[in-house]
């Protein structure tokens, strides 16, 4: 585990804030828009507010800046807190959040890099996220720029082959710049991960291709924080994060269950689930 | 008989000569450099090239985030193993419109040895059917070679096939070359036969038959199957009355397709089809006794065109 150490209070506070701010988000917009996968969208809160709100090198004036880090969200169905944390970030107008989904809307169903500042990369087939990190790695040695390039990966998605197909070449090519992070929640679309595919042991699969390996609790501020931080020190090891979350944290209702992988909240779960959410802020 | 030359070899060396000058072109291949000849890519510019191993699939996706930091990457393989990765062409690169350009080497019948694993007949049909992709296939070396000035500075995905065979020449270096335009090869008011790849020279033997025989056929070269050169193809519709096409490929999907359906809506005209008639192929020595057999000879060109002419 990583030490829990070095880290104002003041930020780890600001940072837990805003994760719990992003999971209201979801709600809010899973509800508005009566569909949605709220329980991948909510797992990894604390991953993305501290990227978005700490970690990456991001600037919501010049989204195309050549030097800012690149941040895929590879698991692109969990596309409503990144969203949120654009929005929250200053990529897009709050107000805009409530059009996801609908004709005409710059927020697509799943991410689309052609219509939405901020959007990376086109995602929502899953397995894409480490070719594709691994292609920007490339890009960036040969232009001689020194961002950092972060892949966020659901578990059920590491049994797309593709993508190992990605971990050998980054491991070849020695993309120490490459940091992928597993948003580790167990369940997938048809049940457990453990059910549908068993992928155990993730570390040793991951340090057998070449990768360094850290293991955290997803859902602690200061771990990740550690996490990512650790992952920026030099080697010559692309990195992963295997980061333990819970699918639809925060809501009681949602924790763990594969039925909320992919569906829309009705009123009466919003009016819970926004009262858990907010007991805490 | 035309002269012969080797297309692969002869686009290899272009693209690494191209290479060179632009700076941002990369090249990526999956274990077949010595194959589709990209090693001489890989010799002159050894830093932009990828060799990924056996894993089309993730290759597509590499060129993808090379192409979202401004690098040209050109992913190499086999057409047929391009299938693989079809999804990562449609969502990554056509759908995302990455400026991601795809060589499908060993086109066609191409490398008629190995058989129907390795003969690519659907590659046009299912990347044509992409949104946003320029689809073209080269009829000789020199329009291939001349193609990747042309590709390269496009801004967009692009498909390019080349064929493992050796292929007749057609043209000398004063061939002018667009992306989405054709040409008349040879002129004739009869009925038009439209081709590309190893098939246009075919197509000119067969126009010759049917000149024998009183028939003036004209020949088009469409190398761009996607865009189709529209303007072209209105005026042989409407000045000759009847239309075949000729290729390497399905007659689902490709140029066939891309023409019948294209001239149906607006000047609908008689359109017969060459080209593999919906069945798998098999091994041969040579490429083209496996064109004959296959529903491609020379006579099956000029057939199609007697046939197309009586519908009128």
């Amino acid at each position: 585990m990583v030490a829990k150490t070095g880290y104002a209070p003041e930020l780890i506070k600001e940072l837990e804030d805003m994760a719990r701010q992003l999971r209201i988000d979801v709600v809010e917009m899973t509800h508005c828009r009566g569909q949605g996968h709220p329980g991948g969208s909510l797992s990894p809160a604390e991953i993305m507010s501290v990227l978005f709100f700490h970690h990456l090198q991001l600037d919501p004036k010049r989204p195309q800046w050549e030097n800012r880090d690149r941040f895929i969200l590879s698991k692109g169905h969990a596309c409503a807190i990144l969203y949120a944390a654009l929005a929250r970030r200053g990529f897009l107008p709050f107000a805009e959040l409530e059009t996801w989904g609908c004709i005409g809307s710059r927020l697509q169903g799943h991410p689309d890099r052609q219509k939405t500042p901020g959007v990376e990369m086109t995602t929502g087939c899953l397995g894409h996220g480490i070719n594709i990190g691994a292609g920007l790695c490339l890009a960036a040695k040969l232009k001689g720029l020194d961002h950092y390039t972060y892949v966020l990966l659901g578990d059920g998605e590491l049994q797309a082959g593709v993508l190992w197909e990605g971990a050998m070449l980054a491991a070849k090519y020695k993309l120490s710049r490459l940091i992928a992070i597993v948003d580790c929640n167990g369940v997938q679309l048809d049940g457990t991960t453990e059910e549908i595919m068993p992928m155990e042991p993730l570390k040793s699969k991951w340090q057998s291709f070449g990768w360094a390996v850290l293991e955290i609790n997803g859902h602690s501020v200061p771990e990740v924080l550690a996490a990512l931080d650790k992952a920026r020190a030099n080697g010559n090891k692309p990195k992963v994060i295997i980061a333990h979350t819970v699918k639809g944290k925060g809501v009681s209702f949602m924790e763990g269950k594969a039925a909320w992988h992919g569906r829309g909240i009705n009123d009466e779960e919003y009016r819970q689930a926004m009262e858990e959410l907010k007991q805490n802020v | 008989m035309f002269k012969l030359d080797n297309t692969r070899q002869i686009f290899g060396q272009a693209l690494a000569e191209y290479g060179a000058e632009n700076k941002k072109v990369v090249v990526l291949t999956a274990d077949v450099s010595s194959s589709v000849m990209t090693t001489f890519f890989a010799q002159k510019n050894p830093e932009r090239f990828f060799n990924v191993g056996i894993a089309e699939a993730g290759m597509i996706d590499t060129a993808v985030g090379l192409a979202l930091s401004g690098m040209v990457p050109f992913a190499s393989t086999f057409a047929a193993l391009l299938l693989r990765a079809a999804e990562q062409v449609r969502t990554c690169v056509a759908y995302a419109n990455t400026n991601v350009k795809i060589v499908g080497s060993f086109a066609g019948l191409s490398d008629a040895k190995d058989g129907a694993t390795h003969h690519s007949i659907m590659d046009l049909a299912v990347f044509r059917a992409m949104p946003h992709m320029t689809v073209i296939v080269p009829s000789d070396s020199i329009e291939a070679r001349k193609m990747i000035p042309l590709i390269a500075e496009h801004e967009g995905p692009v498909y390019i096939r080349i064929s493992r065979a050796e292929m007749p020449i057609i043209f000398d270096e004063s061939h002018k070359v667009a992306i989405g335009r054709g040409i008349t090869v040879r002129d004739g008011s009869d009925v038009t036969i439209i081709a590309n790849g190893h098939l246009l020279s075919r197509a000119l033997e067969a126009a010759d038959q049917l000149g024998s025989k009183g028939i003036k056929a004209r020949v088009v070269n469409m190398p761009t199957v996607k865009p189709l050169d529209m303007p072209l193809l209105r005026k042989c519709a409407r000045e000759t009355g009847a239309v075949v096409t000729a290729e390497e490929h399905s007659i689902i999907g490709g140029l066939g397709s891309a023409v019948a359906e294209s001239i149906s809506g607006e000047i609908p005209v008689p359109v017969k089809r060459v080209g593999v008639a919906d069945k798998f192929t098999e091994s041969s020595k040579d490429l083209d006794p496996l064109l004959d057999k296959y529903g491609m000879a020379v006579a099956d060109i000029a057939r199609a065109a007697q046939e197309a002419m009586k519908l009128k």
